[in-house]
């Protein structure tokens, strides 16, 4: 018998997945992800971070399906009702459906956090990559400027730039994006740093791959894992400053249906119809506790070194 | 003869080794804070409001908004302005409110006083409460507290502190009366006691007053368990996870060989190694309290310079907003780099 066939109960899929020596790259490729799933899957709090993460996107896709209008027009006989089998979560001082709200609230608040992402991370691996790679003056000035960076207060800049731009929910983005990126830049220096001398640089280097090439095929690809670990437990804050600055009505501007705003036109209601405020308080903490948590599992999978921290 | 040769060698790349480490903070600070001045000048210059106009009013005739836009500088190049705003903040000249009509110094060091006092209480009770469970956790690692302590930090990580001090109120303050509601001391105690520190708490021991002191802590004890709170999270997750690094070290194992007791090895030789590190944490989250109190003081009407820089925010009182930003800046940015010395000096390791 040869170790190809061993695993004998697995056929097809799970076979090829598993296949002592893979054929081709990209079978290589899917069995190094099918045994990281594999290890991700047995780790219970990244597991039910993910079920909130996915739950929260697939909230987002189907948001027209789920809910029975927009959660923008006002329905003013209906004010302020609590639960009931028509209206789940109750309806706000306008009359609108708050579970509506909320399901129409995940697109913004992916909208943001996917925002924040595109922009954070590019930058902050071409800065700390290029940084790295090349050492000398460039890493010190670049470097230099991430600290600055690093060393900002980040909501009362935040604030600042919004007072500065005006309200909104792209330039609350620039705002929390401006103030974010530089530990990425960090991490892909950490990174760089630890490879730059490894042997496969040094074969690309003698096949006379470019400094471009080495770093956008060989040098970034090895610093995404840490990237994404942090961004996802990065994610919780970002949610959280977004929503600060929508609570201090310089984020999403109302009627949009922005979870932090809704708190923040809802509080007059605390007292008496307290699930005006509470609900949106409580659809923060789950979405940011799901990022969370899946963060943690991610960094137990992924980087296992830095696990247990 | 080579003997003290050698110490002299010895004391001299010492000293030069801290010399470098002191320029080179030195210099850290010194950039940063031309980052931090020259971000606040560029949101001065690409607000939409016109500067000219919040001085003058848009009535103005074409020849005094002329003139003054000249006395401001504004037809100078870029660098000359940036030039004469770092004059003008050296000697503490952040520009007259519009808000209050005063200057922006003035109101800064009105508001200030709050802030501090809650976000150094705060702190007070984050360090008071979270080092010994973060010690515990790591000691009991595996078993309920520890558990307890991870679930509180994520816990604090996810939830919208406006909100929770929205809810304590209604619970608290609303449904129980157990504390004092939404603002530093009473209507009718306002401005009874004298000035001096700023801090109501010392003032109104000053003066002997202890009706307002209990008013005040009354008032206090709700926003600081908050932000408090949030402190504990992460000094007591941290403080773990230093501790579990400690407690691994085979200088542990050699003490409990010996016949240390488990307090001596836990207190005497892990945590000891562990405070200098606490030290940064701590710094690190005295300033991110400072600058966070910002919502919290939205929620709890706490007249500090969050609320300072908010209202003046919705009344479009750029130079309130810009001032009151560059101070909180620079006491963050100052925060950072004492803990930062503060650890290269008393950690040898970390000078190289």
């Amino acid at each position: 018998m040869t170790l190809d066939n061993k695993p004998l109960d697995a056929t097809g899929l799970k076979a090829w997945l598993l296949a002592v020596a893979p054929k081709s790259p990209a079978q290589a490729r899917c069995q190094r992800a099918y045994l990281a799933w594999r290890s991700f899957r047995s780790n219970p709090i990244g597991m039910i971070g993910l079920c909130i993460v996915s739950g929260l996107i697939i909230v987002a896709v189907l948001a027209p399906i789920l809910t029975r209008g927009t959660g923008l027009e006002p329905n003013l006989g209906n004010r302020l009702q609590p639960f009931s089998w028509d209206h789940w979560f109750g309806t706000d001082q306008l009359g609108r459906d708050i579970y509506d709200r909320i399901v129409w609230g995940s697109r913004i608040t992916l909208y943001i956090v996917g925002l924040v992402s595109i922009i954070v991370v590019p930058i902050g691996l071409a800065i700390g990559t290029v940084a790295g790679y090349l050492g000398g003056w460039v890493d010190n000035f670049l470097m230099r400027i991430t600290d600055i960076f690093l060393a900002f207060p980040r909501l009362i800049l935040a604030l600042a730039l919004v007072a500065a731009l005006g309200s909104g929910i792209e330039n609350a983005v620039l705002a929390i994006a401006l103030t974010t990126w530089s530990p990425y830049a960090r991490i892909a220096r950490a990174e760089v740093l630890s490879i730059r001398k490894a042997e496969f640089i040094l074969a690309a280097q003698a096949q006379g791959a470019s400094s471009a090439r080495i770093l956008l095929r060989h040098v970034v690809p090895m610093c995404l894992p840490s990237i994404i670990v942090r961004l996802t437990l990065d994610m919780a804050g970002i949610i959280l400053t977004a929503a600060g600055l929508g609570f201090l009505g310089l984020g999403a501007q109302p009627p949009l249906p922005e979870w932090g705003a809704m708190i923040s036109t809802g509080r007059q209601f605390l007292l008496d119809q307290w699930w005006v405020p509470t609900v949106p308080g409580i659809a923060i903490f789950v979405v940011s506790l799901g990022f969370c948590l899946l963060g943690d599992g991610l960094r137990d999978t992924l980087d296992p070194k830095a696990s247990d921290r | 003869m080579h003997l003290k040769e050698t110490i002299a060698a010895r004391i001299y790349a010492s000293l030069s080794s801290q010399l470098r480490v002191l320029s080179s903070i030195a210099l850290t600070l010194l950039l940063t804070f031309i980052g931090l001045t020259s971000v606040t000048f560029t949101i001065g210059r690409i607000m939409p409001a016109d500067p000219v106009l919040a001085v003058i009013g848009d009535r103005a005739p074409q020849a005094a908004y002329d003139r003054v836009y000249k006395e401001m500088g504004l037809d100078q190049p870029i660098y000359e302005q940036y030039y004469r705003y770092l004059g003008e903040l050296s000697r503490g000249d952040l520009g007259t409110s519009i808000m209050t009509s005063q200057p922006v110094l003035e109101d800064i060091k009105r508001f200030f006083p709050a802030t501090l006092e809650l976000s150094t209480i705060a702190t007070l009770i984050g360090i008071l409460l979270g080092v010994p469970m973060g010690v515990l956790a790591a000691v009991n690692q595996g078993r309920l507290i520890d558990h307890f302590v991870r679930i509180f930090g994520l816990i604090g990580y996810s939830v919208p502190v406006f909100w929770l001090g929205m809810v304590g109120l209604l619970v608290f303050y609303g449904k129980l009366d157990w504390v004092a509601g939404p603002g530093r001391i009473d209507v009718y105690y306002d401005g009874i006691v004298e000035t001096v520190t700023g801090f109501i708490l010392i003032d109104a021991a000053i003066a002997g007053e202890w009706d307002i002191f209990h008013n005040a802590v009354s008032h206090l004890i709700l926003p600081s368990l908050l932000l408090g709170s949030f402190a504990l999270a992460y000094i007591a997750r941290m403080t773990r996870s230093f501790m579990l690094d400690q407690l691994n070290q085979e200088y542990i194992l050699t003490a409990r060989v010996k016949g240390a007791s488990e307090t001596s090895v836990i207190w005497r030789h892990a945590f000891r190694n562990v405070l200098v590190q606490l030290i940064t944490i701590i710094g690190l989250t005295y300033a991110s309290l400072l600058e966070g109190s910002v919502l919290t003081e939205t929620v709890f009407s706490w007249p500090g310079i969050g609320q300072y820089i908010t209202t003046s925010l919705f009344n479009a009182d750029m130079n309130a907003v810009l001032g009151g930003t560059v101070v909180v800046g620079i006491c963050f940015v100052g925060i950072n780099m004492l803990s930062d010395l503060l650890y290269k000096t008393v950690d040898p390791r970390a000078r190289s």
